[in-house]
């Protein structure tokens, strides 16, 4: 097998396992009962599908161009960085949405989260105590 | 005199590596710009991080090693759950993980790890800083899943923010 025959079966399979974790992912929003499952699908299945869509950019240009490129680098590490951020303000605003017993915001099978233990609530629905990570007006 | 021209070296050679990643190409006019953003960038951001904690490198990078495998196990766990498992098999749960970990840095890079790695999402802080509200998309029993994630990601990461 030639070079340009490897590299074109090795893109190829990477694209088709990055779109097929991509649609699962997808589908996993559609199928999933209740929105902080929903959430999961986006969080994780979609990072591996775009992570092999990259490597497949970059084993591209490596074997078609000759070149290495680094851009893909930097897009998985913003990626990573702001997937679990956003999923986070989504479940905090969930979070919120449940404690008003909004009728457009039901509880999914997990129901709603139990205060944590030692009498206080969570940061979503408490003010961060005084010298707690969450407290920025205390610094 | 090098404390106030580089407060935070490890800050600069990070922008000064993404830099050079971003341009893509290397070259002596890219390096000077890229030396240049890591030593005013640091000096202007100084007011927003006070009270830095210290970071080893060596176990920060075994661990990003440790996240990026389970990443990918995670994503076959979660195609496999979304694909094949019906829903009333689904055990979806909320999980109050106690934290061990007290500076907001370490516990922001655990609440990161937690939202991409296999089938949990980590949804709030408790406002003492000392649980961590986790919801877990399948989780059979819920006290196994928080010994996991506790032996696996905060005993690492106590080591790597250790002071």
């Amino acid at each position: 097998m030639s070079t340009a025959t490897f590299a074109q079966w090795l893109v190829s399979a990477l694209i088709v396992i990055g779109g097929s974790f991509a649609l699962i992912g997808s589908w996993g929003l559609v199928r999933l009962p209740s929105l902080m499952e929903r959430l999961h699908g986006p969080t994780k299945a979609t990072t591996l599908g775009l992570g092999a869509l990259l490597v497949a950019s970059v084993a591209w240009f490596h074997l078609a161009r000759g070149t290495w490129t680094t851009h893909e680098l930097l897009v998985s590490v913003f990626l990573f960085m702001t997937a679990p951020i956003s999923a986070n303000m989504i479940a905090k605003v969930h979070l919120h949405r449940l404690r008003q017993h909004e009728p457009t915001a039901p509880a999914g099978p997990a129901g709603t989260p139990a205060p944590p233990p030692g009498g206080v609530d969570w940061a979503t629905h408490e003010v961060p105590h005084r010298g707690t990570p969450g407290d920025f007006v205390g610094d | 005199m090098t404390r106030r021209l580089l407060p935070h070296p490890g800050l600069s050679v990070l922008l000064v590596v993404m830099w050079m990643v971003m341009v893509g190409e290397v070259s002596f006019g890219a390096l000077f710009l890229g030396i240049v953003f890591g030593i005013v960038v640091p000096i202007f951001t100084a007011p927003w991080w006070p009270g830095r904690p210290r970071v080893r490198f060596v176990p920060a990078l075994s661990y990003a090693g440790i996240v990026l495998w389970d990443i990918l196990v995670a994503n076959v766990e979660v195609a496999w759950i979304i694909l094949f498992k019906r829903t009333r098999d689904l055990r979806p749960a909320w999980l109050a993980i106690p934290l061990e970990l007290a500076s907001p840095e370490a516990i922001t890079v655990f609440a990161g790890t937690i939202s991409l790695t296999p089938g949990t999402v980590s949804a709030d802080v408790s406002a003492c800083g000392r649980y961590l509200l986790v919801h877990a998309l399948h989780a059979p029993d819920p006290a196994a899943e928080v010994t996991k994630v506790k032996t696996r990601y905060e005993a690492r990461l106590k080591e790597i923010f250790s002071d």
